[in-house]
């Protein structure tokens, strides 16, 4: 069976006065129909740029230069504009980090989630569609939802308010959910909430989730497949627990390492030296090199290609396994 | 003698309403009734989620805003009037957004060197020379001291802050989420120079922060609180290994594991924190607690002795089942041996080896 979405050799650039710059540089990726696609990394590195190149939604002087987006098939990057208002909020959905800015202040939700099934569905009467969205908060888990209904965003908490947005992306059935920092913003309980919610709903619907997110305890508890992103280029690619129990790119080492534990005691971190580099000032060869301990002249020269270094565990670096690669190094 | 010892601090905002004539219609306890102490060179961390009263109960530390009722004692005078102007070069802040606390006018340069002439320490030459010293000792180069804080990262920009709070040479530094803004990578640096930095001054934090993770590496003692109450304080290793308390419980499990083999086990707390305006009665965290009884709805628990040095707000603290900590294996051995090689890599390069 065909992988729901297949992103190949993405390239998002922005325009400068300097020539394109890119945030997203040749990135392929596959989404499997009904599993959880997550995509670590840190601020800078093109994940959320990711995200909105495949809805189309890159701001100016942002573009998609290069690839293919391919939604069972078809390529999302060659339809026409009202071709692609149909996809999105249709076959394909997204959440963001902070509800308060996505919902509008003036309306009552109830109001904005019928307003999303009508663009869908236009002929639906309004009784129809008031019914269909208080079944939606039901669906999200919100109690009393006919009461919710007329509510307005400010009146909800904030772990309300990102169901109001699960259940709105999800009003139309789509097939694939992206879902951007959905709870970054919030505590660690309601976390606890909407993480629970989205695996039940992905249950019961069968969508796809593409998860973009930088804490890797989300990403262990949600994803089944796991992309690690470094400056705009995939760095390492593995299912969940090949990626936690087997870590080949050194920065996902690094990432492993900063990340203090509440089931190890250790007395310092391991702390990735130096920053991420701005994307219009990326260093030659591999862009990890200048913070990466065990870079050699090489590393400095080509960008490594992103190869399977055990079967179905790919990762962009020529000295993985670093091992083998410390073996070699008198 | 502590170095800080806060008792019974309480803050209660008035809520008032009507436009001509303002009348209160009732108040919001922000804070209500938090007793700590800091020993010197402890870290003691409060934790909580939004709206616990950890940051008001931080800025009424800082006096920067005035308590409702209680008493901050620090070094043993109670901080008023004169032991105010002590307390001021004594105790400073590191803040949570690292761009906000800078002024974007000065150079980083000026910004080290107020706190030294506010309080008058030094003359011009020593400031400067102090300064470079600072940034040296938070990780910075002395070339820094010339440049504006947007040519920085926001990790080195929080460095700067550190400089800034260790310039007057203070026995207390409070930490309002220091790291929550930052990237992983960059949260353990900095992370790993608070930790450098108080056993190299014998400083004493009192480090606010949502993340219980950050909190267990950092603290020596933690404080939990819910709805502007502390509700349970010990030793971090007890804490972390038999909480007593069962928001501290739920807490624990609500967060996800950095390890894909413990997946499922985060059990969400149900329903939100009341609204501090009408704090539930008897117990506060009643209506969400899986084991409230009739007295938790009644009688409101006190905070008390459980064992040495723990304290729980919880009628049924010695009925409840032991929490089922499911240590976890901690990172692969496969994963363990690679950030081996990574650390012992970084450390050869560190020294110019190899």
């Amino acid at each position: 069976m065909t992988p729901l979405l297949e992103i190949q050799g993405l390239r998002t650039v922005f325009r400068s006065a300097n020539g394109d710059i890119a945030a997203v540089d040749g990135v392929d990726l596959t989404v499997p129909r009904g599993r959880t696609l997550g995509i670590v990394g840190e601020s800078g590195c093109g994940k959320s740029m990711l995200s909105l190149s495949v809805m189309r939604l890159v701001p100016p002087p942002g573009r998609v230069a290069a690839g293919r987006v391919l939604l069972e098939g078809r390529d999302l990057l060659t339809l026409s504009t009202a071709e692609m208002r149909a996809v999105r909020g249709g076959q394909v959905a997204m959440i963001f980090q902070e509800p308060m800015t996505s919902l509008n202040p003036v309306h009552p939700i109830g109001l904005q989630i019928t307003e999303a099934m009508r663009a869908h569905d236009p002929r639906a009467s309004a009784a129809e569609l008031r019914d269909r969205a208080i079944a939606a908060l039901e669906r999200v888990r919100i109690p009393a939802p006919a009461r919710r209904y007329d509510e307005f965003p400010h009146q909800l908490s904030g772990g309300m308010r990102q169901r109001v947005m699960i259940a709105m992306a999800l009003a139309c059935k789509p097939k694939l959910l992206i879902a951007d920092e959905p709870t970054t913003a919030l505590d660690v309980t309601v976390q606890a909430q909407i993480l629970d919610l989205l695996r039940d709903l992905q249950q019961e619907t069968g969508m796809s989730i593409i998860l973009i997110t930088h804490d890797l305890g989300v990403v262990a508890e949600m994803a089944d497949e796991v992309a690690v992103m470094y400056a705009g280029r995939v760095a390492e690619r593995a299912s969940a627990r090949d990626l936690f129990g087997s870590p080949q790119h050194p920065y996902t080492l690094g990432l492993l390492g900063s990340v203090p534990r509440l089931d190890e005691d250790r007395e310092r971190l391991l702390a990735i030296e130096g920053a991420v580099p701005p994307p219009f000032a990326l260093p030659q060869g591999c862009r990890f090199h200048p913070r990466c301990p065990f870079a050699i002249e090489a590393c400095t020269k080509a960008q490594p290609p992103l190869e399977a270094i055990e079967p179905g565990h790919l990762a962009a670096c020529i000295r993985a396994p670093v091992e083998s690669a410390v073996e070699l190094t008198p | 003698m502590s170095l800080l010892d806060v008792t019974d601090l309480t803050k209660h905002y008035p809520v008032r309403q009507g436009i001509v004539v303002a009348k209160q219609v009732g108040t919001v306890r922000a804070v209500d009734g938090v007793s700590f102490r800091i020993e010197r060179g402890e870290t003691l961390a409060l934790v909580g989620e939004s709206g616990c009263g950890k940051s008001t109960t931080a800025r009424l530390v800082l006096r920067l805003i005035e308590p409702t009722s209680g008493t901050v004692r620090f070094d043993g005078q109670e901080v008023s009037g004169a032991a105010l102007r002590t307390l001021r070069r004594r105790v400073q802040v590191v803040f949570q957004d690292p761009y906000a606390s800078l002024n974007p006018r000065l150079r980083v340069g000026e910004t080290i060197a107020e706190p030294m002439e506010v309080h008058g320490i030094g003359d011009a030459t020593s400031r400067e020379a102090r300064v470079q010293e600072l940034l040296r000792l938070v990780g910075l180069a002395p070339f820094h001291a010339q440049r504006y804080p947007h040519e920085f990262s926001g990790g080195q920009r929080q460095r700067i802050g550190i400089a800034r709070a260790l310039a007057v040479q203070p026995d207390l530094i409070v930490c309002d989420e220091p790291v929550s803004a930052l990237d992983v990578s960059i949260q353990a640096q900095v992370v790993n120079l608070l930790k450098d930095l108080q056993r190299q001054f014998g400083l004493s934090y009192l480090f606010i922060a949502h993340d219980l993770a950050v909190v267990r590496h950092m603290a020596d003692r933690v404080a939990v609180m819910y709805l502007g109450q502390i509700v349970e304080t010990a030793p971090k290793a007890d804490l972390f290994a038999a909480p007593r308390h069962p928001y501290t419980q739920a807490l624990l499990r609500a967060i996800p594991h950095p390890d894909p083999r413990r997946r499922g086990q985060v059990t969400p707390l149900g329903g939100d924190v009341p609204s501090p305006m009408n704090p539930p009665p008897g117990c506060r965290f009643h209506t969400r607690c899986p084991f409230a009884q009739d007295v938790c709805r009644k009688e409101e628990p006190v905070l008390r002795d459980i064992a040495a040095g723990a304290r729980v707000a919880c009628h049924l603290a010695e009925t409840l089942p032991p929490f089922a900590v499911d240590s976890g294996d901690g990172l692969s051995d496969i994963a363990t041996r690679r950030l081996a090689l990574y650390a012992a890599a970084k450390e050869r390069r560190a020294s110019g080896v190899g």
